[in-house]
């Protein structure tokens, strides 16, 4: 090593949030700082606000016509290409556990099966419309067929533990579909998703399908449950937080999901599928003669 | 005469609809054979109520009193939801080709009964016989029929995955379709293994507690189904009771919300089927007198009182004229009046609380400058009735155009470009059903794909099946109801 | 701008008179199925009908001795004096005048098939040398098959110039055209060929379904499309033409739906054997069978009336 290396200071990146495809401090330039697990202070991560929820919603649903129209095929390659991106740069979100407190084992695990879960949904994205639509039999003179539609926005709160894995697990399903999200990461372990808005903005997925927003869930959580034109829920959450979600949804019959998966369970194959693709499309039935 | 020698042109014809040919009274005379008290239907008994108390069921045809209807109380929907649990494990543990047979037999015994229940139905909530006979008992028997065979083939309804039923459900039910809504709820229930406790609206509850008749005779085992009548207060014990696994709602939005907030600290599941108020929409390339048929049958169906109506009409500026003189040509030979008689078109409304609200409604249209219009009708001195009414000049911030009505009322507005009619469309809270009329199949693929609501009836409206999945987006609920998309929301996985 | 070329025309009508839904036609016509009409009003009824049929026979058989037997029942349909005589008897070119010498001088018109019915397959010129020969022996109203030839391979403006070389023809003799709709098929051909053929007519002549003839004759779904027609026709040009649903309607319930269907789509105007007829021939027996079972309350014989089919 040359004495300038061992000088060198190392320049440290500004994390910031990732909303509507452009990196962004929140808007009311509040932070709160993260330690590693050594206790070393680590980075100032922006505290977002409701009004940054807001402006994540806004590109959410300025992106979502699009993003819905993208034919399936395409969503699907899109999913594949986000998978290749992460595997590609692996190392560095495994790091990015492990600097947290995640032993290295399990971080390498996780995120194994983040990659694989993303290329699960991929292949789902041009399917779950066969199995899950049909064609219905009425009984008069009528062509009567069933699809599904994206519900629009969704909130998406994830879990702390997995921060990244959960976070992965429950955006993948909402986006296979064409639906847009807004999601807020692990108050705890906020910094891999701040790495994971890197790797959307470098992968193929239009600027706002994702919006990752960081910051405190007793500030974020109710503005998530009364926002009206965030459509659905897909949390993991506290039997209080539950309450105030479901209490919120009510003013505008919003969708509510709660994730059931724990810590281990996410791992597991029983953890993605059809289901988490089923509970977030609105089903759509059409009507016409046949005749003439 | 008209005119025969008035040379061609722009002349103005117009047409008599006149009482030239009138039609005799032809009432319906089959007995409903209603008894003067029903109790509530709880294990497989009728019981009395425990606080003793009854309340009275109204024809709304003629204000006279019907039956005795019991109130259930707290103790009640206790007993009723105690029953259920009971019988959960050995009903959920039937296996599904038994379970089905009574559910096709329930079918069956209701076809045997069919014109007695529809003059029951009539008679309860002023329903023209016609719709009663001919759509809400056919069809609820055709939903028994259709979700029976489902029984024994649960682990087809969801790929990959294997189902359960939940449990005991809680379900209330509105008063447009009495029977029908009852049906819709209790056969796929049911069909999944789970036990019911259901509360029809106070309004109309007869022919639920008729069908309770034919669950006994059809040996359905006791506390399967259990039926408590009552007001709003009985209907919120049914949806907070502890006891439920899932609550399955359908009536207003405002009450749907109010079930949600009381059930927030709760991992209730839920299926809500609230109000609407869907755009029937007509391109100037649209088969023009269907479109008009269509848009009678939108809103006037049942008075009007459908949760999927086509309330707002709006219609492509060139042909905009035409479909309305139209419209009014064909509403003069609506026949407004007595539900029982078998010519009647628009019977009567359900309740004089629903008739003041529509009243309310129509005064505000007037008030904020919309056209009334509405034909010539004489109506019956006794009972609630409205004339068919529609309203003109009329613009998406008018109370009429955002508000549910739930009568006989009908919103027109006019559009430009088919951008224009689908924001239009979108422009409410609501997203149940919409209608598209065009003779363009692109356009109604188009028109399917963007307009937001849970049914697109295109060329056609207000069509029913127990194989077509019903419900809606946005504020008009969630959930599905009929077909393998309704069934799987009674189940969870295995 | 008028159409120079047979596709212009064809665009241009179908453009105008637009589109016809036929699953909607049918479920509108359902409901007048679901009527239902008593006492009085059904007595009105069956009256009505009795004095709008054109009581037809059609047969290679017809003999002058039949047709005199035709036109007795058409004058007196029945003992009670308060049944009407029918509106015409149809009969071919060659019985007009035997049917003449009955019922001339009476309400009772005679109504003649003429250019080469039921095919309508000869030259213009014979179609137009046998209606001017059938009003020559006395015809009051003429019934004329249009060219489907023409009509389903486009050429509309053929169609309706033989249509007015016919009216021509018809001199003061009313025109009924025969549109065979069940050779058109479709509800949006029969919607066509209903403007084609009113923008040629006359007040006071008629659009007519069917010769009778072939498979499948009127039904509640072409009449509602037809009457549909000439409304339209009617609240545009003030010019009203009048409706002959023909074949196949057999009961009295049958011509009491089509009544129905014109009492609620045309109005009151059209309530009358001036501008709705029935073409047909056992209908008459049942509605008589039906005004009497209305009179006396007993349910009646098929073979209690004349000329009836079902005699066991």
């Amino acid at each position: 090593m040359t004495a300038r290396a061992k000088s060198r200071i190392p320049v440290t990146k500004t994390p910031k949030v990732y909303i509507g495809g452009a990196f962004v401090r929140s808007e009311s330039a509040r932070t709160f700082k993260i330690s590693g697990a050594d206790g070393a202070f680590f980075a100032n991560i922006p505290q977002c606000t409701r009004k940054d929820l807001r402006n994540a919603v806004e590109a959410a649903a300025k992106a979502g016509p699009g993003w819905a129209k993208r034919s399936p095929y395409n969503r699907a390659q899109i999913l594949y290409r986000l998978a290749e991106m992460i595997e590609a740069r692996i190392d560095e979100l495994i790091g990015s556990l492990v600097r947290f407190g995640a032993r290295r084992e399990d971080a390498a695990r996780g995120m194994s099966v983040c990659v694989d879960r993303l290329i699960h949904y991929a292949g789902w994205a041009d399917k779950y419309e066969q199995l899950l639509g049909s064609v219905n039999p009425v009984a008069t003179r009528h062509f009567n067929f069933t699809v599904t539609e994206p519900m629009g926005v969704v909130g998406v709160i994830a879990p702390d533990s997995p921060p990244l894995l959960g976070l992965i697990s429950m955006v993948a399903p909402v986006i296979a579909s064409g639906n847009t999200v807004v999601a807020l990461a692990s108050e705890k372990f906020p910094y891999p998703s701040i790495l994971l808005g890197e790797m959307l903005a470098t992968s193929d997925l239009p600027g706002g399908v994702v919006n990752l927003l960081t910051g405190l869930r007793r500030e974020l959580v109710p503005t998530f449950a009364t926002h009206a034109h965030i459509r659905a829920i897909y949390a993991s959450a506290g039997a209080e937080e539950r309450r105030a979600l479901r209490l919120g949804a009510a003013a505008s019959v919003k969708r509510v999901r709660f994730a059931d998966e724990a810590g281990a369970a996410w791992l597991e194959d029983t953890a993605q599928g059809l289901d988490a693709i089923r509970g977030f499309v609105e089903f759509k039935t059409t009507w016409h003669p046949i005749g003439s | 005469m008209p005119p025969s020698t008035t040379p061609r042109g722009r002349a103005r014809a117009g047409l008599i609809f006149g009482d030239l040919w009138d039609f005799d009274p032809a009432p319906e005379t089959a007995d409903p054979k209603l008894k003067e008290r029903y109790d509530l239907f709880i294990d497989g008994r009728f019981v009395r109520p425990r606080s003793g108390r009854y309340f009275d069921s109204i024809n709304p045809a003629n204000e006279r009193k019907l039956a005795d209807i019991a109130l259930a109380g707290t103790a009640d929907v206790d007993a009723a939801y105690a029953a259920a649990a009971r019988a959960f494990r050995p009903w959920a543990a039937t296996p599904g080709r038994e379970r089905g047979k009574y559910l096709f037999r329930i079918a069956r015994l209701l076809q045997d009964r069919a014109r007695e229940f529809a003059v029951a139905e009539t008679m309860d909530g002023g329903k023209p016989i016609r719709e009663s006979r001919d759509f809400d008992v056919p069809m609820a028997a055709a939903h028994f029929f259709y979700h029976a065979g489902w029984a024994d083939k649960l682990e087809y309804v969801a790929p990959g995955r294997a189902v359960a039923p939940l449990g005991v459900v809680g379900q209330v039910i509105p008063w447009n379709f009495p029977l029908l809504m009852l049906a819709w709820k209790l056969a796929p229930a049911l069909a999944m293994g789970n036990c019911v406790v259901l509360k029809p609206a106070e309004t109309t509850s007869i022919t639920a507690l008729k069908l309770a008749e034919i669950l006994q005779d059809a040996g359905l085992p006791p506390g399967v189904a259990n039926f408590v009548t009552g007001a709003g207060e009985t209907g919120a014990l049914v949806m907070g009771h502890p006891g439920a696994a899932k609550v399955a709602f359908t009536g207003s939005t405002e009450v749907g919300k109010a079930i949600m907030r009381q059930l927030a600290g709760t991992d209730r599941r839920m299926t809500m089927e609230l109000g609407g108020k869907a755009a029937n929409i007509v391109f100037d390339d649209a088969p023009i007198d269907q479109a008009v048929e269509g848009i009678v049958d939108g809103i006037f169906f049942n008075q009007g009182h459908v949760c999927c109506a086509g309330s707002r009409l709006l219609v492509h500026e060139p042909v905009a004229d035409r479909v309305i003189s139209k419209l009014k040509d064909r509403i003069r030979v609506l026949r407004v009046g007595d539900p029982l008689d078998k010519n009647t078109d628009l019977g009567a409304i359900n309740s004089k609380a629903q008739l003041a609200t529509i009243r309310r409604l129509v005064a505000a249209g007037v008030r904020e400058g919309a056209v009334l219009f509405q034909p010539p009708c004489r109506l019956p001195e006794r009972g609630f009735y409205f004339p068919p009414t529609l309203f003109t000049n009329v613009t998406q911030s008018h109370r009429i155009a955002r508000e549910e009505i739930f009568g006989p009322v009908l919103a027109i507005l006019t559009f430009r470009t088919v951008d224009e009619a689908i924001e239009k469309a979108n422009n409410t809270p609501y997203g149940l059903s919409a209608g598209v009329w065009t003779d363009k199949g692109s356009r109604i693929l188009r028109m399917s794909t963007e307009l937001k609501a849970g049914v697109v009836w295109a060329n056609t409206f207000n069509r029913f099946d127990p194989s077509s999945p019903f419900g809606g987006y946005k504020e008009s609920g969630f959930g599905r109801e009929g077909g393998r998309q309704g069934l799987l929301d009674y189940s969870r996985r295995a | 701008m008028t159409p120079r070329s047979p596709h212009a025309a064809h665009a241009r009508l179908l453009d105008e008179i637009g589109a016809v839904d036929c699953v909607g036609v049918e479920e509108r016509v359902a409901k007048y199925m679901t009527r239902s009409i008593k006492k009085a009003s059904k007595v009105w009824g069956l009256r009505m009908a009795v004095s709008m049929t054109d009581l037809t026979t059609l047969e290679g058989k017809d003999t002058p001795g039949k047709i005199e037997s035709l036109c007795r029942k058409a004058l007196h349909p029945h003992d009670d004096p308060a049944v009407p005589p029918v509106a015409a008897v149809c009969v071919y070119p060659s019985m007009v005048r035997h049917a003449k010498r009955w019922v001339g001088g009476s309400r009772v018109r005679v109504a003649s098939v003429a250019t080469a019915f039921p095919s309508g397959q000869t030259h213009y010129r014979t179609r137009l040398a046998e209606v001017r020969g059938a009003v020559a022996d006395g015809a009051d109203e003429v019934d004329m098959v249009i060219n489907r030839g023409a009509f389903l391979s486009g050429d509309f403006s053929r169609v309706q110039d033989e249509i007015a070389g016919v009216v021509e023809a018809c001199g003061a003799a009313a025109l009924k055209v025969i549109l065979e709709v069940s050779e058109l098929e479709t509800y949006d051909s029969i919607r066509a060929a209903s403007f084609l053929a009113m923008g040629a007519l006359r007040p006071g002549d008629f659009i007519k379904t069917s010769t009778g003839k072939t498979s499948l004759n009127a039904t509640l779904g072409s009449n509602q499309v037809m009457i549909e027609a000439i409304r339209d026709f009617y609240l545009d040009t003030a010019v009203p033409i009048g409706m002959k649903p023909a074949g196949g309607i057999r009961t009295a319930k049958q011509s009491l739906q089509y009544l129905i269907a014109v009492k609620e789509t045309l109005g009151d105007a059209w309530l009358t054997p001036r501008r709705y007829r029935f073409g047909a021939t056992s209908l008459l027996n049942d509605l008589l069978r039906q005004i009497e079972r209305e009179r006396t309350g007993a349910y009646q014989a098929p073979y209690s009336f004349s000329e009836a089919a079902e005699s066991y």
